[in-house]
Protein backbone atom coordinates (compact mmCIF):
# COMPACT_ATOMS: atom_id res chain seq x y z
CA UNK A 1 0.00 0.00 0.00
CA UNK A 2 1.00 3.49 -0.96
CA UNK A 3 3.16 5.74 0.83
CA UNK A 4 1.15 8.09 2.19
CA UNK A 5 1.34 7.47 5.74
CA UNK A 6 0.61 10.46 6.85
CA UNK A 7 -2.98 10.83 4.91
CA UNK A 8 -3.81 7.51 6.81
CA UNK A 9 -6.52 7.72 9.65
CA UNK A 10 -5.21 5.06 11.08
CA UNK A 11 -2.08 2.57 10.37
CA UNK A 12 -0.63 -0.09 11.74
CA UNK A 13 3.41 -1.16 11.63
CA UNK A 14 4.93 -4.30 12.26
CA UNK A 15 2.26 -4.67 14.93
CA UNK A 16 2.60 -7.97 17.33
CA UNK A 17 0.70 -9.20 19.65
CA UNK A 18 1.75 -12.20 22.14
CA UNK A 19 -0.75 -14.34 25.16
CA UNK A 20 1.81 -15.69 27.20
CA UNK A 21 3.95 -17.05 24.56
CA UNK A 22 1.59 -17.71 22.08
CA UNK A 23 2.15 -14.83 19.36
CA UNK A 24 -0.98 -14.22 17.50
CA UNK A 25 -0.51 -11.25 15.89
CA UNK A 26 3.21 -11.82 13.65
CA UNK A 27 3.90 -8.05 12.11
CA UNK A 28 0.97 -6.46 10.79
CA UNK A 29 1.17 -3.36 8.46
CA UNK A 30 -2.35 -2.26 7.91
CA UNK A 31 -3.83 1.77 6.97
CA UNK A 32 -7.20 2.93 6.54
CA UNK A 33 -7.53 6.01 4.28
CA UNK A 34 -10.05 8.76 5.15
CA UNK A 35 -13.52 7.32 3.80
CA UNK A 36 -12.05 4.06 2.89
CA UNK A 37 -13.89 1.02 3.82
CA UNK A 38 -11.74 -2.23 4.56
CA UNK A 39 -12.94 -6.10 5.29
CA UNK A 40 -11.22 -7.81 7.46
CA UNK A 41 -11.13 -11.52 6.84
CA UNK A 42 -10.09 -14.78 7.35
CA UNK A 43 -10.60 -18.39 9.58
CA UNK A 44 -11.81 -18.25 12.99
CA UNK A 45 -8.57 -18.15 15.17
CA UNK A 46 -6.42 -16.02 12.77
CA UNK A 47 -6.30 -13.02 14.61
CA UNK A 48 -8.92 -10.71 13.23
CA UNK A 49 -10.74 -9.31 16.36
CA UNK A 50 -7.46 -9.38 18.61
CA UNK A 51 -6.20 -7.08 15.47
CA UNK A 52 -8.77 -5.00 15.90
CA UNK A 53 -8.99 -4.88 19.71
CA UNK A 54 -5.48 -3.81 19.59
CA UNK A 55 -5.44 -0.74 17.21
CA UNK A 56 -8.05 0.66 20.05
CA UNK A 57 -5.88 -0.47 22.52
CA UNK A 58 -8.73 -2.99 24.21
CA UNK A 59 -5.51 -4.67 24.03
CA UNK A 60 -2.30 -3.39 24.22
CA UNK A 61 0.02 -4.75 21.50
CA UNK A 62 3.66 -6.61 22.38
CA UNK A 63 5.51 -4.48 19.90
CA UNK A 64 5.25 -2.53 17.07
CA UNK A 65 3.46 0.80 16.26
CA UNK A 66 0.02 2.34 15.63
CA UNK A 67 0.13 5.64 14.22
CA UNK A 68 -3.25 7.83 14.40
CA UNK A 69 -2.37 10.63 11.56
CA UNK A 70 0.84 9.65 11.91
CA UNK A 71 1.74 9.59 15.67
CA UNK A 72 1.98 7.09 17.72
CA UNK A 73 -0.34 6.25 20.40
CA UNK A 74 1.62 3.77 21.81
CA UNK A 75 4.06 6.41 23.10
CA UNK A 76 4.25 7.23 27.10
CA UNK A 77 1.87 10.17 27.87
CA UNK A 78 -0.38 9.62 24.57
CA UNK A 79 -4.05 10.49 25.32
CA UNK A 80 -5.71 7.08 25.01
CA UNK A 81 -9.16 8.01 26.21
CA UNK A 82 -8.84 10.95 23.22
CA UNK A 83 -7.60 8.85 21.36
CA UNK A 84 -10.30 6.02 21.33
CA UNK A 85 -13.30 8.65 21.22
CA UNK A 86 -12.19 9.12 17.10
CA UNK A 87 -12.66 5.78 16.78
CA UNK A 88 -15.62 4.39 17.26
CA UNK A 89 -16.06 0.02 18.08
CA UNK A 90 -19.20 -2.15 17.40
CA UNK A 91 -18.91 -5.29 18.96
CA UNK A 92 -20.23 -8.64 17.92
CA UNK A 93 -21.77 -8.43 21.93
CA UNK A 94 -23.45 -5.39 21.35
CA UNK A 95 -22.22 -4.67 24.72
CA UNK A 96 -24.81 -1.95 25.36
CA UNK A 97 -24.62 -0.09 29.01
CA UNK A 98 -27.29 -2.22 30.60
CA UNK A 99 -27.99 0.47 33.20
CA UNK A 100 -28.80 2.44 30.68
CA UNK A 101 -31.78 3.55 28.38
CA UNK A 102 -31.17 3.69 24.74
CA UNK A 103 -31.01 7.28 24.41
CA UNK A 104 -27.95 7.45 27.51
CA UNK A 105 -26.36 4.59 25.43
CA UNK A 106 -25.84 7.33 23.33
CA UNK A 107 -25.56 10.42 25.32
CA UNK A 108 -23.16 9.10 28.12
CA UNK A 109 -19.80 8.93 25.94
CA UNK A 110 -20.75 12.65 24.71
CA UNK A 111 -21.09 14.02 28.04
CA UNK A 112 -18.22 11.98 29.90
CA UNK A 113 -15.89 11.56 27.37
CA UNK A 114 -16.65 14.58 24.95
CA UNK A 115 -17.51 16.91 27.61
CA UNK A 116 -20.59 17.76 25.24
CA UNK A 117 -23.40 19.54 27.10
CA UNK A 118 -26.21 17.31 27.91
CA UNK A 119 -29.07 19.18 25.58
CA UNK A 120 -27.11 18.98 22.04
CA UNK A 121 -25.48 15.57 23.37
CA UNK A 122 -29.36 14.23 23.46
CA UNK A 123 -30.16 15.89 19.87
CA UNK A 124 -27.37 14.25 18.18
CA UNK A 125 -28.24 11.22 19.64
CA UNK A 126 -31.56 11.60 18.79
CA UNK A 127 -30.42 12.14 14.90
CA UNK A 128 -28.27 8.93 14.97
CA UNK A 129 -31.17 6.88 16.57
CA UNK A 130 -33.50 8.22 13.60
CA UNK A 131 -30.72 7.05 11.21
CA UNK A 132 -30.62 3.44 12.45
CA UNK A 133 -34.37 3.68 12.91
CA UNK A 134 -34.26 3.17 16.46
CA UNK A 135 -35.63 6.51 17.30
CA UNK A 136 -38.94 5.00 18.82
CA UNK A 137 -36.92 3.28 21.40
CA UNK A 138 -35.26 5.72 23.18
CA UNK A 139 -36.84 4.75 26.73
CA UNK A 140 -36.26 0.91 25.96
CA UNK A 141 -33.70 -0.81 28.16
CA UNK A 142 -30.89 -3.00 26.25
CA UNK A 143 -32.63 -5.97 27.98
CA UNK A 144 -36.20 -5.24 26.03
CA UNK A 145 -34.60 -5.21 22.66
CA UNK A 146 -33.92 -7.53 20.12
CA UNK A 147 -30.29 -8.47 18.79
CA UNK A 148 -30.66 -6.85 15.62
CA UNK A 149 -32.11 -3.32 17.18
CA UNK A 150 -29.55 -3.60 19.69
CA UNK A 151 -26.69 -3.60 17.66
CA UNK A 152 -28.28 -0.64 15.55
CA UNK A 153 -28.34 1.28 18.89
CA UNK A 154 -24.42 -0.10 19.30
CA UNK A 155 -23.99 1.62 15.82
CA UNK A 156 -25.54 4.79 16.80
CA UNK A 157 -23.87 4.76 19.98
CA UNK A 158 -20.64 4.78 18.09
CA UNK A 159 -21.97 7.38 15.68
CA UNK A 160 -22.87 9.78 18.09
CA UNK A 161 -19.48 10.41 19.23
CA UNK A 162 -18.78 11.32 15.30
CA UNK A 163 -15.57 9.62 14.83
CA UNK A 164 -13.17 9.82 12.12
CA UNK A 165 -13.40 5.93 11.54
CA UNK A 166 -15.84 2.92 12.59
CA UNK A 167 -14.26 -0.17 13.40
CA UNK A 168 -16.55 -3.70 13.45
CA UNK A 169 -16.12 -7.17 14.99
CA UNK A 170 -18.66 -9.13 13.19
CA UNK A 171 -21.43 -7.33 13.94
CA UNK A 172 -23.69 -9.44 12.81
CA UNK A 173 -22.32 -12.67 13.70
CA UNK A 174 -24.07 -12.80 17.41
CA UNK A 175 -27.59 -12.49 15.66
CA UNK A 176 -30.61 -14.60 14.37
CA UNK A 177 -30.38 -14.86 10.53
CA UNK A 178 -33.69 -13.00 9.94
CA UNK A 179 -32.27 -10.16 11.91
CA UNK A 180 -28.71 -9.76 10.08
CA UNK A 181 -30.58 -8.22 6.85
CA UNK A 182 -31.11 -5.10 9.03
CA UNK A 183 -27.99 -4.71 10.79
CA UNK A 184 -26.35 -4.75 7.43
CA UNK A 185 -28.12 -2.44 5.85
CA UNK A 186 -28.16 0.64 8.41
CA UNK A 187 -23.92 -0.65 7.58
CA UNK A 188 -24.69 -0.14 4.00
CA UNK A 189 -25.75 3.32 4.01
CA UNK A 190 -23.11 4.15 6.72
CA UNK A 191 -20.57 3.03 3.76
CA UNK A 192 -22.51 4.75 0.78
CA UNK A 193 -22.10 7.91 2.74
CA UNK A 194 -18.15 7.91 3.25
CA UNK A 195 -17.42 6.85 6.60
CA UNK A 196 -14.18 5.21 7.06
CA UNK A 197 -15.14 2.19 8.15
CA UNK A 198 -12.72 -1.66 9.07
CA UNK A 199 -15.25 -4.26 9.45
CA UNK A 200 -14.08 -7.56 10.80
CA UNK A 201 -17.04 -10.33 8.94
CA UNK A 202 -17.88 -13.41 7.61
CA UNK A 203 -20.47 -11.94 5.58
CA UNK A 204 -18.80 -12.62 2.33
CA UNK A 205 -21.59 -11.07 -0.18
CA UNK A 206 -21.40 -8.18 2.17
CA UNK A 207 -18.09 -7.76 1.86
CA UNK A 208 -17.53 -8.05 -1.71
CA UNK A 209 -20.50 -5.47 -2.37
CA UNK A 210 -20.11 -2.61 0.10
CA UNK A 211 -15.98 -2.47 0.64
CA UNK A 212 -13.25 -0.68 -1.44
CA UNK A 213 -10.25 -3.18 0.01
CA UNK A 214 -10.45 -6.45 1.27
CA UNK A 215 -7.43 -8.12 3.45
CA UNK A 216 -7.67 -11.43 3.85
CA UNK A 217 -6.03 -12.94 7.57
CA UNK A 218 -4.10 -15.91 8.17
CA UNK A 219 -1.97 -17.03 10.83
CA UNK A 220 -1.67 -13.52 12.46
CA UNK A 221 -0.71 -11.97 9.18
CA UNK A 222 -2.70 -9.63 6.24
CA UNK A 223 -1.79 -12.79 3.77
CA UNK A 224 -3.50 -10.82 0.69
CA UNK A 225 -4.70 -7.70 0.42
CA UNK A 226 -6.45 -5.58 -2.33
CA UNK A 227 -9.36 -4.44 -4.15
CA UNK A 228 -12.91 -6.17 -2.87
CA UNK A 229 -13.31 -7.33 -6.82
CA UNK A 230 -9.18 -9.04 -7.33
CA UNK A 231 -9.60 -10.14 -4.09
CA UNK A 232 -12.97 -12.30 -4.44
CA UNK A 233 -13.13 -12.99 -8.00
CA UNK A 234 -8.94 -13.53 -8.18
CA UNK A 235 -7.60 -14.12 -5.80
CA UNK A 236 -3.49 -14.48 -5.49
CA UNK A 237 -2.65 -16.47 -2.63
CA UNK A 238 -3.16 -20.01 -2.21
CA UNK A 239 -5.03 -19.88 1.09
CA UNK A 240 -7.41 -17.12 0.06
CA UNK A 241 -8.46 -19.68 -2.80
CA UNK A 242 -9.01 -22.40 -0.04
CA UNK A 243 -10.88 -19.39 2.18
CA UNK A 244 -13.57 -18.05 -0.11
CA UNK A 245 -13.83 -21.54 -1.62
CA UNK A 246 -15.64 -22.22 1.42
CA UNK A 247 -18.20 -19.70 0.81
CA UNK A 248 -18.73 -20.10 -2.74
CA UNK A 249 -19.91 -23.72 -2.07
CA UNK A 250 -22.40 -22.45 0.57
CA UNK B 1 -30.73 12.32 66.99
CA UNK B 2 -26.82 11.45 67.86
CA UNK B 3 -27.25 13.48 70.96
CA UNK B 4 -29.98 11.90 72.31
CA UNK B 5 -28.16 8.71 71.44
CA UNK B 6 -25.08 9.69 73.79
CA UNK B 7 -27.52 10.81 76.22
CA UNK B 8 -28.64 7.09 76.15
CA UNK B 9 -24.73 5.80 76.34
CA UNK B 10 -24.49 7.66 79.63
CA UNK B 11 -28.06 6.70 80.87
CA UNK B 12 -27.04 3.04 80.07
CA UNK B 13 -23.94 2.67 81.61
CA UNK B 14 -25.06 4.63 84.90
CA UNK B 15 -28.20 1.64 85.04
CA UNK B 16 -25.52 -1.16 84.49
CA UNK B 17 -24.41 0.21 87.52
CA UNK B 18 -27.84 0.01 89.03
CA UNK B 19 -27.78 -2.70 91.57
CA UNK B 20 -29.59 0.04 94.43
CA UNK B 21 -32.83 0.03 91.96
CA UNK B 22 -32.41 -3.50 91.65
CA UNK B 23 -32.53 -4.35 95.28
CA UNK B 24 -34.71 -1.95 96.21
CA UNK B 25 -37.10 -3.91 93.49
CA UNK B 26 -36.12 -7.32 95.27
CA UNK B 27 -36.82 -5.73 98.85
CA UNK B 28 -40.51 -4.54 97.17
CA UNK B 29 -40.76 -8.34 96.35
CA UNK B 30 -42.88 -9.72 93.23
CA UNK B 31 -45.97 -10.88 94.77
CA UNK B 32 -46.56 -14.71 94.30
CA UNK B 33 -49.04 -15.70 91.37
CA UNK B 34 -47.89 -13.45 88.45
CA UNK B 35 -48.79 -15.28 85.07
CA UNK B 36 -46.60 -15.06 82.16
CA UNK B 37 -48.60 -12.68 80.59
CA UNK B 38 -48.83 -10.28 83.38
CA UNK B 39 -44.91 -9.98 83.47
CA UNK B 40 -45.22 -9.52 79.77
CA UNK B 41 -47.77 -6.52 80.13
CA UNK B 42 -45.35 -5.13 83.29
CA UNK B 43 -42.81 -5.24 81.19
CA UNK B 44 -44.62 -3.52 78.38
CA UNK B 45 -46.03 -0.74 80.97
CA UNK B 46 -42.95 0.02 83.04
CA UNK B 47 -40.59 -0.75 80.85
CA UNK B 48 -41.37 -0.41 77.33
CA UNK B 49 -39.89 3.00 76.61
CA UNK B 50 -36.16 1.35 77.82
CA UNK B 51 -37.33 -1.45 75.24
CA UNK B 52 -37.52 1.63 72.69
CA UNK B 53 -34.65 3.03 73.54
CA UNK B 54 -33.07 0.18 72.46
CA UNK B 55 -34.92 -0.68 69.66
CA UNK B 56 -33.55 3.41 68.52
CA UNK B 57 -30.07 2.41 69.46
CA UNK B 58 -29.97 -0.61 67.84
CA UNK B 59 -31.43 0.15 64.28
CA UNK B 60 -29.59 3.63 64.46
CA UNK B 61 -26.17 1.42 64.75
CA UNK B 62 -27.16 -1.12 61.99
CA UNK B 63 -28.40 1.35 59.51
CA UNK B 64 -25.92 4.17 60.41
CA UNK B 65 -23.04 1.19 60.46
CA UNK B 66 -24.21 -0.27 57.47
CA UNK B 67 -24.18 2.66 55.27
CA UNK B 68 -20.92 3.96 56.14
CA UNK B 69 -20.06 0.19 55.57
CA UNK B 70 -21.26 0.12 52.36
CA UNK B 71 -19.75 3.67 51.67
CA UNK B 72 -16.28 2.23 52.85
CA UNK B 73 -16.74 -1.06 51.39
CA UNK B 74 -17.33 0.75 47.82
CA UNK B 75 -14.06 2.28 48.09
CA UNK B 76 -11.91 -0.52 48.95
CA UNK B 77 -13.66 -2.71 46.40
CA UNK B 78 -13.20 0.40 43.93
CA UNK B 79 -9.70 0.68 44.63
CA UNK B 80 -8.61 -3.16 44.91
CA UNK B 81 -10.48 -3.43 41.32
CA UNK B 82 -8.39 -0.33 39.41
CA UNK B 83 -6.29 -2.65 36.46
CA UNK B 84 -2.53 -1.81 37.23
CA UNK B 85 -1.35 -3.80 34.69
CA UNK B 86 -1.35 -1.65 31.93
CA UNK B 87 1.77 -0.74 30.55
CA UNK B 88 1.74 3.09 30.26
CA UNK B 89 0.83 3.29 33.51
CA UNK B 90 3.55 5.00 35.36
CA UNK B 91 5.75 3.15 38.11
CA UNK B 92 4.88 4.79 40.99
CA UNK B 93 1.15 4.77 40.53
CA UNK B 94 1.62 1.35 40.21
CA UNK B 95 3.68 0.43 43.16
CA UNK B 96 1.19 2.67 45.14
CA UNK B 97 -1.90 0.45 43.70
CA UNK B 98 0.18 -2.61 45.27
CA UNK B 99 0.89 -0.89 48.68
CA UNK B 100 -2.90 0.32 49.12
CA UNK B 101 -3.75 -2.68 47.69
CA UNK B 102 -1.93 -4.73 50.17
CA UNK B 103 -3.31 -2.68 53.02
CA UNK B 104 -6.88 -3.54 51.88
CA UNK B 105 -6.64 -6.76 51.75
CA UNK B 106 -4.93 -6.75 55.78
CA UNK B 107 -8.18 -4.58 56.73
CA UNK B 108 -10.57 -7.09 55.10
CA UNK B 109 -9.13 -10.25 56.58
CA UNK B 110 -8.78 -8.83 60.02
CA UNK B 111 -11.84 -7.45 60.39
CA UNK B 112 -13.32 -10.59 59.08
CA UNK B 113 -11.44 -13.45 60.70
CA UNK B 114 -11.99 -11.60 64.47
CA UNK B 115 -15.35 -12.05 65.94
CA UNK B 116 -16.95 -8.78 66.45
CA UNK B 117 -17.34 -8.34 70.50
CA UNK B 118 -13.57 -8.90 70.45
CA UNK B 119 -13.17 -6.02 67.89
CA UNK B 120 -15.20 -4.44 70.47
CA UNK B 121 -13.39 -4.79 73.44
CA UNK B 122 -10.42 -3.97 71.82
CA UNK B 123 -11.69 -0.50 70.11
CA UNK B 124 -13.50 0.18 72.99
CA UNK B 125 -10.58 -0.55 75.88
CA UNK B 126 -7.92 -0.71 73.47
CA UNK B 127 -8.13 3.29 72.45
CA UNK B 128 -8.74 4.21 75.62
CA UNK B 129 -5.59 2.84 77.09
CA UNK B 130 -3.35 3.33 74.20
CA UNK B 131 -4.12 6.77 73.19
CA UNK B 132 -6.42 7.91 76.42
CA UNK B 133 -9.44 8.26 73.36
CA UNK B 134 -12.16 7.18 75.45
CA UNK B 135 -15.35 7.33 73.24
CA UNK B 136 -18.55 7.34 74.10
CA UNK B 137 -19.81 3.36 74.07
CA UNK B 138 -22.04 4.52 71.13
CA UNK B 139 -19.63 6.22 69.15
CA UNK B 140 -17.36 3.14 69.69
CA UNK B 141 -19.97 0.57 68.77
CA UNK B 142 -20.81 2.60 65.47
CA UNK B 143 -17.32 2.66 64.77
CA UNK B 144 -17.21 -0.88 65.11
CA UNK B 145 -20.16 -1.95 63.08
CA UNK B 146 -18.98 0.28 60.22
CA UNK B 147 -15.80 -0.94 60.06
CA UNK B 148 -16.60 -4.60 60.53
CA UNK B 149 -19.28 -4.10 57.53
CA UNK B 150 -16.83 -2.26 55.34
CA UNK B 151 -14.75 -5.19 55.71
CA UNK B 152 -17.45 -7.26 54.38
CA UNK B 153 -18.75 -5.08 51.69
CA UNK B 154 -15.62 -4.51 50.02
CA UNK B 155 -15.51 -8.49 49.42
CA UNK B 156 -19.06 -8.22 48.57
CA UNK B 157 -18.70 -4.83 45.77
CA UNK B 158 -15.84 -6.68 44.66
CA UNK B 159 -17.27 -9.78 43.39
CA UNK B 160 -20.34 -7.01 42.32
CA UNK B 161 -17.57 -5.28 39.87
CA UNK B 162 -16.28 -8.80 38.95
CA UNK B 163 -19.75 -9.81 38.05
CA UNK B 164 -20.57 -6.67 35.85
CA UNK B 165 -19.76 -8.30 31.93
CA UNK B 166 -15.92 -7.32 31.02
CA UNK B 167 -17.82 -6.67 27.94
CA UNK B 168 -19.24 -3.00 29.68
CA UNK B 169 -16.29 -1.90 30.73
CA UNK B 170 -14.74 -2.25 26.99
CA UNK B 171 -17.68 -0.59 25.91
CA UNK B 172 -16.80 2.26 27.76
CA UNK B 173 -13.39 2.41 27.05
CA UNK B 174 -14.23 2.24 23.22
CA UNK B 175 -16.18 5.70 23.66
CA UNK B 176 -12.80 7.45 25.53
CA UNK B 177 -14.05 7.05 28.88
CA UNK B 178 -12.04 6.67 31.71
CA UNK B 179 -11.71 4.81 34.74
CA UNK B 180 -13.74 6.84 36.98
CA UNK B 181 -16.57 8.10 34.46
CA UNK B 182 -16.54 4.30 33.50
CA UNK B 183 -16.76 2.91 37.39
CA UNK B 184 -19.59 6.15 38.01
CA UNK B 185 -21.31 5.87 34.82
CA UNK B 186 -21.35 2.30 34.43
CA UNK B 187 -20.07 -0.38 36.34
CA UNK B 188 -20.99 0.75 40.09
CA UNK B 189 -24.70 1.48 39.07
CA UNK B 190 -24.91 -2.42 38.01
CA UNK B 191 -22.23 -3.67 40.75
CA UNK B 192 -24.92 -1.82 43.18
CA UNK B 193 -28.09 -3.45 41.77
CA UNK B 194 -26.00 -6.69 41.86
CA UNK B 195 -25.20 -6.93 45.27
CA UNK B 196 -28.43 -4.96 46.57
CA UNK B 197 -29.73 -8.59 48.10
CA UNK B 198 -26.42 -8.96 49.52
CA UNK B 199 -26.18 -5.34 50.97
CA UNK B 200 -29.85 -6.02 53.07
CA UNK B 201 -28.44 -9.23 54.08
CA UNK B 202 -25.54 -7.27 55.71
CA UNK B 203 -27.88 -4.78 57.35
CA UNK B 204 -30.05 -7.23 58.91
CA UNK B 205 -27.46 -9.24 60.29
CA UNK B 206 -26.38 -6.13 62.04
CA UNK B 207 -29.69 -5.67 63.28
CA UNK B 208 -29.07 -9.09 65.47
CA UNK B 209 -25.52 -8.93 65.52
CA UNK B 210 -25.12 -5.04 67.57
CA UNK B 211 -26.37 -7.10 70.50
CA UNK B 212 -22.61 -8.03 71.01
CA UNK B 213 -21.73 -4.49 71.39
CA UNK B 214 -23.75 -5.13 74.93
CA UNK B 215 -19.77 -6.05 76.53
CA UNK B 216 -19.25 -2.54 75.88
CA UNK B 217 -22.28 -1.21 77.62
CA UNK B 218 -23.96 0.31 74.80
CA UNK B 219 -27.76 0.48 75.15
CA UNK B 220 -28.74 -1.05 72.02
CA UNK B 221 -31.88 -4.04 72.61
CA UNK B 222 -30.09 -6.81 73.40
CA UNK B 223 -28.49 -4.66 76.69
CA UNK B 224 -31.77 -2.78 77.60
CA UNK B 225 -33.22 -6.57 77.72
CA UNK B 226 -30.82 -7.87 79.99
CA UNK B 227 -31.01 -4.42 82.24
CA UNK B 228 -34.36 -5.10 82.65
CA UNK B 229 -33.95 -9.06 83.42
CA UNK B 230 -31.46 -7.98 86.45
CA UNK B 231 -34.14 -5.57 87.58
CA UNK B 232 -37.12 -8.09 87.31
CA UNK B 233 -35.40 -11.05 87.28
CA UNK B 234 -38.14 -12.64 84.31
CA UNK B 235 -35.03 -14.31 82.16
CA UNK B 236 -37.81 -15.86 79.93
CA UNK B 237 -40.60 -12.91 79.60
CA UNK B 238 -38.13 -10.54 78.53
CA UNK B 239 -35.89 -11.81 76.54
CA UNK B 240 -38.79 -13.70 74.49
CA UNK B 241 -40.32 -9.84 74.24
CA UNK B 242 -36.87 -8.89 73.03
CA UNK B 243 -36.68 -12.07 70.76
CA UNK B 244 -40.15 -10.62 69.13
CA UNK B 245 -38.95 -7.09 68.72
CA UNK B 246 -35.77 -8.01 66.83
CA UNK B 247 -37.87 -10.54 64.68
CA UNK B 248 -40.43 -7.55 63.63
CA UNK B 249 -37.00 -5.58 63.03
CA UNK B 250 -35.65 -7.74 61.03
CA UNK B 251 -38.77 -9.19 58.89
CA UNK B 252 -39.99 -5.44 58.58
CA UNK B 253 -36.75 -4.53 56.97
CA UNK B 254 -36.45 -7.79 54.76
CA UNK B 255 -39.96 -6.58 53.02
CA UNK B 256 -39.12 -3.16 52.38
CA UNK B 257 -35.94 -3.65 50.90
CA UNK B 258 -37.33 -6.02 48.93
CA UNK B 259 -39.71 -3.10 47.56
CA UNK B 260 -36.92 -0.74 47.41
CA UNK B 261 -35.21 -3.72 44.87
CA UNK B 262 -38.17 -3.86 42.81
CA UNK B 263 -38.07 0.20 42.39
CA UNK B 264 -34.94 0.30 41.63
CA UNK B 265 -35.58 -2.74 38.45
CA UNK B 266 -37.98 -0.10 37.12
CA UNK B 267 -40.71 -0.33 34.89
CA UNK B 268 -40.98 -3.66 32.94
CA UNK B 269 -42.18 -2.19 29.67
CA UNK B 270 -41.35 1.09 28.45
CA UNK B 271 -43.29 2.78 25.66
CA UNK B 272 -42.46 4.01 21.84
CA UNK B 273 -41.45 7.14 21.50
CA UNK B 274 -43.30 7.06 18.17
CA UNK B 275 -44.05 4.28 15.47
CA UNK B 276 -42.72 1.05 15.94
CA UNK B 277 -41.49 0.09 12.42
CA UNK B 278 -38.33 0.27 10.57
CA UNK B 279 -38.41 3.58 8.49
CA UNK B 280 -37.50 2.92 5.22
CA UNK B 281 -34.25 4.87 4.88
CA UNK B 282 -32.42 2.43 6.47
CA UNK B 283 -33.38 -0.09 3.97
CA UNK B 284 -31.09 -0.38 0.53
CA UNK B 285 -32.59 -0.07 -2.75
CA UNK B 286 -33.50 -2.99 -4.85
CA UNK B 287 -34.53 -4.81 -1.49
CA UNK B 288 -30.86 -6.84 -1.58
CA UNK B 289 -30.84 -6.42 2.49
CA UNK B 290 -27.97 -9.40 2.21
CA UNK B 291 -30.24 -11.79 4.16
CA UNK B 292 -28.24 -14.50 6.16
CA UNK B 293 -26.91 -17.18 3.80
CA UNK B 294 -26.23 -20.60 5.34
CA UNK B 295 -22.14 -20.97 5.74
N1 LIG C 1 -7.04 -12.88 25.98
C1 LIG C 1 -6.51 -13.92 25.31
N2 LIG C 1 -5.65 -14.76 25.95
C2 LIG C 1 -5.11 -15.80 25.27
N3 LIG C 1 -5.36 -16.09 24.01
C3 LIG C 1 -6.19 -15.31 23.32
C4 LIG C 1 -6.81 -14.19 23.94
N4 LIG C 1 -7.59 -13.57 23.01
C5 LIG C 1 -7.46 -14.29 21.88
N5 LIG C 1 -6.63 -15.33 22.05
C6 LIG C 1 -6.25 -16.31 21.04
O1 LIG C 1 -5.86 -15.62 19.88
C7 LIG C 1 -6.24 -16.33 18.71
C8 LIG C 1 -6.92 -15.39 17.78
O2 LIG C 1 -8.15 -14.99 18.36
P1 LIG C 1 -9.10 -13.93 17.67
O3 LIG C 1 -10.28 -13.80 18.54
O4 LIG C 1 -8.33 -12.72 17.35
O5 LIG C 1 -9.49 -14.67 16.33
P2 LIG C 1 -10.55 -14.25 15.24
O6 LIG C 1 -9.83 -14.22 13.97
O7 LIG C 1 -11.25 -13.02 15.67
O8 LIG C 1 -11.53 -15.48 15.27
P3 LIG C 1 -13.13 -15.52 15.12
O9 LIG C 1 -13.42 -15.47 13.66
O10 LIG C 1 -13.50 -16.85 15.70
O11 LIG C 1 -13.68 -14.38 15.87
C9 LIG C 1 -7.11 -17.49 19.17
O12 LIG C 1 -6.35 -18.66 19.10
C10 LIG C 1 -7.41 -17.16 20.61
O13 LIG C 1 -7.49 -18.32 21.36
MG1 LIG D 1 -13.26 -12.57 16.35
Amino acid sequence: MGTGGAKAVVETRDLRKSFGTNEILKGIDFQVLPGEVVSVIGASGSGKSTFLRCVNLLEWPSSGEILYHGRDVLERGYDINRFRTHLGMVFQQFNLFNNLNVLDNCVIGQVRALGEAKAEARERAMGYLAKVGMDPYIDAKPRQLSGGQKQRVAIARALSMEPEALLFDEPTSALDPEMVGEVLAVMGGLAESGLTMVIVTHEMAFARDVSGRVAFMDGGVIAEEGSAAQVFANPNKERTKEFLARFHAG
Amino acid sequence: MTATIMALGAQAAETRLGSPRRTAMVAAGAPGGRTFFDWIVLIVQDYGSWLLKGVGVTMFLALTGTIIGVVLGLGVGVVRTIPSDRPSARLPKRIALKVASAVLAVYVEVFRGTPMMVQAMVVYYGLGMAFQINLNVVTAGLLVVSINTGAYMAEIVRGGIESVDPGQTEAAKAVGMGHWATMRGIILPQAIRNILPATGNEFVINIKDTSVLMVIGTSELFFQGKTIDGILYQTFPVYLLVAAIYLVLTFSTTRLLRLLERHLDGPESFTLATSSTVPESILLPGGDNYGHRGR
